[in-house]
């Protein structure tokens, strides 16, 4: 019955009732959304870097992250290929790659880049370069020695196009300078200009020959099947490879994109806090009208022998059903806005420059996650109960006789 | 054998600047199973000395002993539960719980006291019963004339049995036959099962109905008079 009792007290006022509801769903519904827009965000800005040819796990040899030159290559490809077949899950794909900088010119411009030899079959597995990413062209075959696909960028800053030649050199393995004329076979895009300004790509076998390095590559670049345990799987392989080569996470290896994932739980915690303080002004006034309202009522109670104690439960209990009922509400209000906009994503290409400086995709796709949701109430739900205490003890702390004088 | 004993109980009240002594050193005793009515004009100090006697007002000085417990020695929460287990209060005003039905708030005191469902619903529908609101159980006490409600009231004052149900001015808002009809159902309850009765009035009826009457005046008990049966 004191359920009941409490659940009809606070349809006493149905208004005010609306009124603080409403104020609680609005609450929720901010701290999710806002919420939800960042998680799009990092989840953006991790799939970016992820597969702007990052991969979840990398295989260096040691020493070629601190000065990748072609000298710090893996030439014992057959113990990596031997350890990928062991250690990786079924479903993993790889993809080797030969890395080097390098300088490219044509008639009209020249300027450094990074030049990447590719097997264009495994590659398009494990990054954005395929045939889906080609503007103009098209992606290279196991028979373009001679191509190269260049990013837009790149393509407008050297004022050329498909068919025309472009001029890359190199330092080789012998410390010579090595340069070769390629013939641009696709133009790609990608999701930030900056990724179409680096990247150029060949055939693994071309940038082989011009770079004199018959059997070596670079690096090794990994995707796991979701839900595989990304640190045990570097560990095993970090294990079975031993010394002289390098493996490391994305994590790792996009240091500030993880310390902003870190600093993200905090921020978010932080944005709940500011959001309900607001809030519970809002709450704390409406519990104590409807206490005052109520006084008499209380008053009598406690003439009929009710503890204080249970007043305090009393007032506390219809608080509760408040803030449950409010983010409950609040919930499915945020999972709906955010299942709307996930389906469609947020178009910041209008924002495109100032959002790729940040890191940002051009559509953001809004995410929750069931631990954002659980936050959110847990942080409504707890400090509303602590600021509806002082309503609450005010309430227990009249004598009957105040309490029934009160009009 | 006493149900109250009231030593010198003295109460002042703050009003402004002014000190008003509501009580002058009023010592009195109650025996079970009474029928009583503090009778006296309004701001005489006969709703001071019935909070005193139930615990919901302390005296500036003097003592209560009510069933044997002396209220100088308890605690705010013994005092509850005493109130909670051995005093029923009618007041003028009803003071019912606007969103329980009759049923729910006669109930209500016996689940505060921890009495098993099944054992509560019969009790408060047999109480219910005995004041006449048989049809009534379920109507909220706005659906309630004011004679019914009262009725309510005094339903819930006597479900558990307490030792002395204390009912301040019980038949003011209510019209003579109303107000008749409860002090029936109240005398009837008295006689049947021995609840002490003591109502503070200055309503003529409940006068004649109290078997002893004690005259408050100006804080002061200035008449005593017990009528033979």
């Amino acid at each position: 019955m004191h359920c009941q009792l409490a659940w009809r007290n606070i349809w006493r006022n149905p208004r005010r009732t609306a009124v603080i509801l409403t104020a609680i769903i609005i609450g929720v519904w901010t701290m999710l959304m806002v919420t939800a827009l960042m998680r799009g965000v990092s989840n953006g800005m991790v799939k970016n870097a992820v597969s702007t040819l990052t991969g979840e796990i990398q295989i260096h040899a040691q020493g070629y992250r601190s000065d990748p030159v072609i000298e710090h290559s893996m030439t014992d490809i057959q113990t990596v290929e031997n350890t990928l077949t062991d250690v990786l899950p079924e479903k993993a794909v790889y993809a080797f790659r030969i890395r080097v900088n390098a300088i490219a010119s044509n008639a009209r411009h020249s300027g450094g880049l990074t030049l990447v030899g590719i097997v264009p079959d495994t590659e398009s597995q494990v990054s954005f370069i395929g045939p889906e990413a080609m503007r103009a062209g098209r992606y290279l075959d196991e028979t373009d020695k001679n191509g190269i696909l260049i990013g837009e960028a790149t393509a407008n800053k050297f004022d050329t196009e498909v068919g025309k030649k472009l001029v890359l050199m190199s330092q080789d393995t012998a410390d010579e300078m090595a340069s070769r004329a390629f013939r641009i076979t696709g133009i790609y895009t990608a999701e930030m200009s900056s990724t179409e300004k680096q990247f150029a790509f060949v055939h693994m076998d071309t940038a082989r020959d011009m770079l004199k390095l018959p059997d070596g590559i670079s690096e090794v670049c990994i995707l796991l099947p979701d839900g595989e345990n990304l640190d045990r799987t570097a560990s095993e392989l970090r294990a079975s490879l031993g010394e002289g080569f390098a493996v490391h996470t994305w994590r790792e290896i996009l240091s500030a994109i993880t310390a902003y994932l870190e600093l993200f739980d905090g921020f978010m915690m932080l944005w709940y806090v500011v959001t309900f303080i607001a809030m519970g002004f809002g709450i704390i006034n409406t519990t104590l009208m409807s206490v005052f309202e109520r006084m008499r009522e209380f008053g009598v109670l406690k003439a009929l022998g009710m503890k204080p104690w249970w007043i305090v439960r009393g007032v506390l209990t219809e608080s509760v059903f408040l803030l449950l009922l409010g983010s409950a509400a609040g919930d499915l209000l945020s999972i709906v806005t955010v299942g709307v906009l996930a389906a469609t994503g947020i178009d910041l290409s209008s924002l495109a420059a100032g959002a790729e400086f940040a890191g940002l995709s051009r559509i953001i796709y809004p995410s929750l996650t069931v631990t954002d949701v659980g936050m959110a109430n847990l942080v409504v739900c707890l400090l509303g109960v602590v600021v509806c205490v002082y309503p609450a003890v005010k309430a227990a702390r009249f004598t009957p006789v105040e309490a029934m004088a009160h009009t | 054998m006493n149900i109250v004993e009231a030593t010198h109980i003295t109460k002042t009240f703050q009003q402004g600047d002014i000190a008003v002594q509501a009580l002058k050193d009023v010592s009195l005793s109650i025996e079970k199973g009474g029928f009583v009515a503090l009778a006296g004009p309004s701001g005489s100090g006969k709703t001071t000395l019935l909070n005193i006697i139930g615990g919901l007002d302390t005296p500036d000085s003097g003592s209560i002993v009510l069933d044997g417990n002396a209220f100088e020695e308890m605690s705010r929460s013994q005092l509850a539960d005493l109130r909670l287990h051995k005093v029923g209060f009618v007041f003028q005003a009803y003071n019912l719980i606007p969103v329980l039905s009759a049923l729910e708030n006669v109930e209500y005191v016996m689940l505060l006291q921890g009495v098993p469902e099944k054992e509560r619903h019969d009790r408060a529908r047999s109480i219910l019963d005995d004041v006449g609101l048989e049809n009534r159980y379920h109507r909220r006490p706005r659906e309630l004339s004011g004679g019914q409600q009262q009725r309510v009231a005094v339903a819930r004052a006597i479900v558990s049995s307490p030792s002395i149900v204390l009912a301040d001015e019980p038949t003011a808002n209510l019209d003579s036959e109303t107000g008749k009809g409860l002090l029936e159902i109240m005398k009837d309850m008295n006689h049947r099962k021995n609840v002490t009765f003591v109502f503070s009035t200055h309503d003529r009826m409940v006068m004649d109905y109290a078997r002893r009457l004690i005259r408050i005046r100006d804080g002061q008990v200035d008449d005593d008079v017990t009528k033979n049966a």
